[in-house]
């Protein structure tokens, strides 16, 4: 029930009705609940036909930025780890 | 034009007669349907297949096809994945009195070049026309007799080890139905994939690859498929959710209603267990195909939990494909 | 990486097998220096949804656990609202207008499903503003809007009432259900049987009313709350929040949920509601019982609009208990699971739910038959 999906806006008409694009699927939902001017190309939630919000593009990729920090250092330390054990393997350098 | 059909296109008469032979036999017309006798006499010589379906899809145009490409792709496949080559089709009609002619003639046209594929022919018919409200636009039924060529295809024969593959993405028929029920105005070219299978199967016996088991994934999708073969054969399917091929449309239909496409009915796709040796060998030729050249393996078969099909998360994690519950869309073939 | 933000980045990499895993680890390295367990509630069934469907339990220590809250605006439904919901359907030339799942919870004697069956004009809706046009449509039938949802569609129901009564649209009625989710945490803790130390903030609750509704409850409770979204790696990303909370010793609220969720929320979202809804001073909620201060109304001025005004001659408000077995109320609490109900699975399955938890794709008791415990 409290299914919202990101979706991009295509078109405004007149009646604050805004046609959204979610991955190729269109549909016309009410933008009487924004608080804030809509534009084309934004971001939106979408909850049973109505716009909740904008969605914030640079706090979505800071947190995608952070996330790939976080599995550079992953894999950093699944290397570093690789090699400790390679290196505390008894059979190395037979 | 806006000529309508009457109840005495039903009605045996003259005007049945006209609209038989005017359009039917002009289109489905072959040396047996067109003796016109009470009924169809056939000569086969071997075992045969023999298999009925109803239509009652709603609405009856749709993105990619329409009620007659479903009623003859059905049945034909439905052959087609007993190893069966589909050779005669009944058709009975059920039409709603003010049916527009044009698209009766659309439809019936349709069936047609949709029999052409397969080469299968419609050896008779019968035609009812009801009053207004008794049926909604036009029901067809079909049924199908097929000259089995490989018999021990079945539900029965999967075996631990087997490869599970699918022919092309899933869930476009349940989705493309489901958005033009919405009103949904679909820019991506969202259509349904109803075609016929018989060409694939042909080339896969031709090249000596006989699947374990064969099914075209219809209504339930392919939950249903998997689980009715899991349960079957008293095994477990294992999937690898990361092959499970789903355009990107259709995953978009999923995310706006919560549905999942495995749950979503295709007419066009099939889903295979043939023994992991000839795994490479069948996706290969499936590949020379348009309609099936997205094949890929999704998974294989286990004894982890026998009777249930699990599906395997990139990250480690696992869960049941269980059947789907309910009437997820009615009317959806 | 990054160009510019496509909007399948945020479906796929709020997925994102690699970010999923690094985050497992994370976790596992904070979980390591608890002196307790970690036992979160995660109030949303769309969370529990996405725990169960993800099978993120499986890839967390086991010094972790789930509790699942009652943040499933149709498992919380009473019995003898549900019978409103029937009776209101049966009424001569009334169309019953409801969301989803609705449409087949068991109230004491049938479903809205089984009374279409029957013949009564019964219409799940994708969208509330489907009641206009349908009273547009049939301007000789009353239709009534029966309501549910936490806050996240609550501002949805206020437009419909901001468009009936300034276009003077005199067949619509509305049924509020409406229900709010700081009462129902407090509920929860208050009494102090349930062993819980976080809490997932909902996340599209938290989009209409901002974070700041959950600064009371961490302070009185003492516990983290951290808003996430419903993709994996949004819950995991919280739970990495939650369990640095717990070995920082802090009780906070915080939004994982960043690109979504603010402080202050949608205050236009905010003021419809208002304008047009106040909080009852009693609510029954299924299996938990009467919370205070925990639903919403119609304010007394727009009497002419609420059908438990207009048609209270049938609708009773005689409490209905469930049938003795189900406990779908001590798991709304968090103090049972699924899987200790005697029923689940057996006799009590999503094709025929006992209680509502099994009915609703968010009930926790659905989840588990769903996606299964392996």
């Amino acid at each position: 029930m409290c299914l919202s999906i990101p979706s991009k806006v295509i078109k405004i008409d007149e009646n604050n009705i805004a046609t959204v694009d979610t991955m190729g699927i269109q549909r016309e939902v009410s933008l009487d609940l924004m608080p804030d001017q809509v534009e084309i190309n934004d971001y939106i939630l979408i909850h049973v036909g109505f716009a909740m919000n904008k969605i914030n593009k640079s706090e979505a990729l800071a947190s995608l930025e952070l996330y790939q920090e976080m599995i550079e250092n992953m894999e950093e330390e699944e290397r570093r780890q690789a090699i400790e054990e390679s290196d505390n393997c008894p059979s190395n350098g037979v | 034009m806006d000529k309508r059909l009457l109840l005495s296109h039903g009605g045996g008469g003259e005007e049945s007669n006209q609209l038989i032979r005017e359009l039917f036999f002009k289109h489905f017309g072959n040396e047996i349907l067109l003796r016109d006798e009470d009924a169809a006499v056939l000569d086969i010589k071997n075992k045969i297949a023999f298999t009925t379906d109803s239509f009652t899809v709603s609405p009856i145009f749709f993105s990619g096809g329409n009620i007659g490409k479903l009623s003859i792709a059905g049945t034909v496949n439905d052959l087609a994945m007993m190893g069966a080559k589909p050779l005669y089709i009944s058709c009975g009609f059920i039409i709603e009195e003010g049916l527009l002619y044009s698209e009766l003639e659309m439809i019936v046209k349709t069936m047609a070049e949709e029999l052409s594929i397969s080469g299968a022919k419609i050896v008779c018919g019968d035609t009812k026309v009801v009053p207004k409200g008794s049926v909604d636009k036009i029901f067809i039924n079909t049924s199908g007799i097929g000259e089995v060529q490989v018999s021990d295809i079945s539900a029965h024969n999967l075996e631990e080890g087997d490869a599970i593959i699918v022919s092309r993405d899933i869930g476009r028929h349940g989705a493309t139905i489901l958005a033009q029920r919405e009103g949904i105005d679909i820019a991506s070219g969202l259509s349904t994939d109803c075609a016929t299978l018989w060409p694939m199967v042909e080339c896969l016996l031709d090249q000596n690859i006989i699947p374990n088991a064969m099914r075209d994934a219809t209504r339930g999708g392919l939950a249903a498929v998997l689980n009715e073969w899991a349960m079957t054969s008293n095994i477990c399917i294992e999937l690898e959710e990361q092959s499970i091929p789903i355009s990107d449309d259709v995953q978009g239909l999923c995310e706006i209603f919560g549905f999942e496409a495995s749950d979503f009915a295709n007419e066009g796709t099939f889903v295979l267990a043939v023994k992991s040796e000839y795994a490479q060998k069948t996706i290969e030729l499936l590949h020379t195909f348009e309609n099936s050249k997205t094949a890929t393996i999704i998974g294989k078969v286990t004894t982890r939990k026998k009777q249930k099909v699990i599906i395997n998360t990139a990250w480690g994690s696992s869960r049941y494909l269980n059947l789907p519950k309910g009437e997820l869309l009615p009317r959806i073939c | 990486m990054m160009n510019g933000l496509k909007l399948k980045d945020l479906y796929d990499q709020f997925r994102n097998p690699k970010i999923i895993k690094s985050l497992a680890a994370l976790i596992e390295k904070e979980s390591i220096k608890f002196k307790t367990p970690l036992r979160i509630m995660e109030v949303c069934g769309g969370h529990t949804h996405t725990i169960m469907k993800y099978g993120l339990m499986q890839i967390l220590p086991d010094n972790i656990e789930f509790i699942h809250g009652p943040g499933c605006p149709v498992c919380i439904m009473p019995k003898e609202r549900i019978d409103h919901a029937i009776a209101l359907a049966n009424i001569d030339d009334a169309i019953l207008c409801t969301l989803g799942d609705m449409i087949r919870v068991p109230g004491s004697k049938s479903t809205l499903a089984k009374e279409r069956a029957k013949g009564r004009d019964i219409r799940p809706l994708y969208s509330p503003m489907d009641v206009l046009k349908i009273a547009k449509e049939n301007p000789d039938k009353k239709i009534i809007f029966f309501t549910i949802g936490f806050e996240t569609t609550t501002p949805m129901t206020a437009v419909v009432i901001d468009h009936v009564l300034k276009n003077h649209i005199d067949n619509v009625y509305f049924h509020i259900n409406h229900v709010l989710v700081p009462s129902a945490v407090k509920a929860i803790m208050d009494p102090g049987k349930a062993k819980i130390n976080a809490f997932i903030g909902p996340s599209h609750v938290s989009v209409i009313t901002g974070s700041k509704i959950y600064e009371p409850l961490s302070q009185a409770y003492q516990t983290p709350i951290v808003v996430s979204g419903f993709e994996p790696v949004d819950v995991m990303e919280g739970i990495l929040m939650m369990a640095r909370q717990k070995n920082e010793g802090r009780s906070e609220v915080e939004i994982e949920y960043k690109r979504s969720v603010t402080r202050d929320g949608n205050l236009k979202a905010q003021s419809m509601i208002n304008t047009y809804m106040e909080v009852r001073t009693h609510f029954r909620w299924r299996g938990i019982g009467d919370i205070p201060e925990s639903a919403l109304k119609l304010k007394d001025e727009y009497a002419m609009i609420d059908a438990e005004k207009v048609f209270a001659n049938v609708l009773s408000n005689e409490p209905i208990d469930d049938h003795k077995l189900c406990i779908c109320g001590t798991i709304l609490q968090g103090l049972a699971k699924p899987k200790d109900c005697s029923v689940f699975g057996k006799v009590c399955t999503p094709n025929n739910p006992l209680g509502s938890c099994m009915v609703s794709d968010e009930g926790a008791c659905n989840a588990y038959y769903r996606y299964g415990e392996i």
